[in-house]
C-alpha cells in the first residue's frame, strides 16, 4: 500500500512540464489532484518511474468566459472550485447535477477536470458531459497544439487520445443555444460509489416549444462514455411527450452493452440506463420550457 | 531505483517543520512517522475511509493520496491542533464527546477535521449537509446518528461563540 520508487519534478511552467513528459515519455505521468493516480500507486497498479508535478502551475487553473462562444476551463481546476463558481454552473448546469456525484468532498477539494478527463474512467461523469456537451479538448506538446472533439477523445477503457509527450491543458464546452436544458443523474449502490449507470441529457426547443436537438451520453455502461444521441432522433420537430421520450429510453437500452459488475448483473445496468434517460430527457425538456 | 530526497518546508498547526524525505512517502506517513504526529490516522489508504483526513491550506483532504513532497511550502493542520489551552476540547471536540459521536475513535480524527473544515464554511448546516460533508467519513461503530447529533450541537455552540 505504499507506491514504488519513483523521480519526482515540480514542474515550474507548462513548457518544463511538457519538455520534462517529451523526455521520459510514457515511463512518466503527470501529477495533478492525484485522486486517481495515487492510489493506483499505492496498489501499484501504476508504477511511474518519473511525477511531473503540475500544481504549481495556476494558468492551467480557471474558467474563462471572455469567449462568447465557448466556456473554458483549465485542466488544473479543481471540482472544488466548479462547484462554488455559480456563473459557470449556470453556464454548464449538467455541472450542477454531477459534481455532488463525484466521490466525496475531501476528494473533490483535490480532484481535477483534467485528470478526470485524462484518466478517463468510464464510471465517471464528466466524460460523459464532456461527450454531451460536444466539449472540445486542447491537447498540448512541447511543439505543437490541437484541438480534439470529445467524441475522439475517449479512446477506450482508461484510453485517450493524449500522446506520451502531451498534456490535455484545456476543455471549451460550447455555450448553451437558448432553450436549452439539461439534466444528469446516476445511480450508484452508496453516496460517492461508481455509477452502475448515469445519463446527461440536452435538449433543445424552437419558440413554439418542438425540440431541434437532442444530446444523450451515458456513463458505466461501456469501456468509453456512451453518446446515445441518435436515439433521440425522433424527438426532433415533436413535443416531446412521454410515449415519445419512452421509445427513446427504449432505444437506448438497445444500444448499451454494459458488462455488468459486483454491484449490478448487465441487465439491472440497461434497466437503470433505461429509466434515466427517461427521467433526464423528461427533466431537460421541461427546464429547455422554462427559457420558451 | 536510488531513493530520490526532497528537502521540504511544512507548517503544521503552526509549527514549521524541515525535512529531508523521499519523494514515496505519503503525507500521513510523513506526519506519523517523520513529524510523530500519529493523531492522523491511517485506514484504507486509497482514499476511501477518510480517516487520515488533515486540512490543507484550511481545505479537508486525503492525507494518503497526497505526497509529503508536495506540501513544501504549504500549511496543514491535523486533530492536534484542534484542542485549546490545557487540553480543553474545542466546541466540535465537546460536542463529540457529550453525543457519544465516537466508540472505538479511529475514524474521529478524520471526522473532526472534514467538519472543521466543513462548520466554517458552513456555519448553519441543515441535517442533510452534515450527512453529505460526512459522506467521505466511514465509522464502523456509531451508525453515525450520534456523529450527526453532535455536528448540529457543535454549529450552534460555534454560531453562540461567534455572537
Amino acid at each position: 500500500m505504499k507506491p514504488a520508487p519513483f523521480k519526482y519534478v515540480a514542474a515550474s511552467s507548462l513548457d518544463h512540464a511538457l519538455s520534462l513528459k517529451s523526455e521520459y515519455g510514457d515511463d512518466a505521468r503527470f501529477l495533478a489532484g492525484g485522486q486517481s493516480l495515487i492510489p493506483t500507486m499505492n496498489f501499484r497498479l501504476a508504477r511511474p518511474s518519473v511525477l511531473i508535478d503540475i500544481n504549481g502551475l495556476k494558468d492551467l487553473a480557471g474558467v474563462d468566459r471572455s469567449d462568447t462562444a465557448y466556456i473554458r476551463v483549465g485542466a488544473l481546476t479543481r471540482y472544488r472550485d466548479l462547484e462554488r463558481d455559480g456563473d459557470f454552473l449556470r453556464c454548464c448546469p449538467l455541472f450542477a447535477d454531477a459534481l455532488p456525484h463525484i466521490a466525496h468532498p475531501q476528494i473533490r477539494n483535490r480532484g481535477t477536470i483534467g485528470g478526470n478527463l485524462s484518466h478517463a474512467d468510464p464510471a465517471s461523469e464528466l466524460p460523459a458531459l464532456a461527450v454531451a456537451m460536444r466539449a472540445r479538448m486542447r491537447i498540448k506538446s512541447s511543439t505543437r497544439q490541437r484541438d480534439v472533439p470529445a467524441s475522439e477523445f475517449f479512446m477506450g477503457l482508461l484510453t485517450t487520445d493524449i500522446g506520451s509527450d502531451e498534456m490535455l491543458v484545456e476543455i471549451a464546452y460550447p455555450a448553451m443555444a437558448p432553450r436549452t436544458g439539461t439534466c444528469f443523474q446516476e445511480v450508484a449502490r452508496r453516496r460517492g460509489d461508481f455509477a452502475l449507470a448515469g445519463v446527461a441529457a440536452v435538449v433543445t426547443l424552437d419558440e413554439v416549444r418542438r425540440c431541434t436537438e437532442i444530446r444523450l451520453a451515458l456513463c458505466g455502461v461501456g469501456e468509453t462514455p456512451v453518446d446515445a444521441s441518435a436515439a433521440g432522433a425522433h424527438l426532433i420537430g415533436t413535443d416531446c411527450n412521454d410515449e415519445a421520450i419512452g421509445a427513446v429510453a427504449a432505444e437506448v437500452q438497445d444500444m448499451i452493452y454494459p458488462s455488468g459488475n459486483v454491484h449490478a448483473t448487465p441487465d439491472y445496468q440497461r434497466h437503470i440506463a433505461g429509466v434515466l434517460a427517461r427521467r433526464t430527457l423528461s427533466a431537460a425538456f421541461q427546464r429547455a420550457g422554462h427559457g420558451v | 531505483m536510488a531513493s530520490d530526497r526532497h528537502d521540504i518546508e511544512v507548517s503544521v498547526n503552526g509549527t514549521t517543520y524541515r525535512r529531508d524525505t523521499d519523494s514515496r512517502t505519503l503525507l500521513s506517513d510523513f506526519l506519523r512517522h517523520e513529524l510523530r504526529l500519529a493523531g492522523t490516522h491511517v485506514g484504507c489508504e486509497h482514499g476511501v475511509c477518510g480517516a487520515c483526513t488533515i486540512l490543507l491550506d484550511g481545505v479537508a483532504v486525503r492525507s494518503c493520496l497526497m505526497l509529503a513532497v508536495q506540501a513544501n511550502g504549504h500549511e496543514l493542520s491535523t486533530i492536534e491542533g484542534l484542542a485549546g489551552k490545557g487540553n480543553a476540547l474545542n466546541p466540535i471536540q465537546q460536542a463529540m464527546h457529550e453525543h457519544h459521536g465516537l466508540q472505538c475513535g479511529y475514524c474521529t480524527p478524520g471526522i473532526l477535521m472534514t467538519m472543521t473544515a466543513f462548520l466554517k464554511e458552513n456555519p448553519s448546516p441543515s441535517e442533510d449537509d452534515v450527512r453529505e460533508a460526512l459522506s467521505g467519513n466511514i465509522c464502523r461503530c456509531t451508525g453515525y446518528q450520534n456523529i450527526v447529533d453532535a455536528m448540529m450541537a457543535a454549529a450552534e455552540a460555534l454560531r453562540t461563540a461567534a455572537s
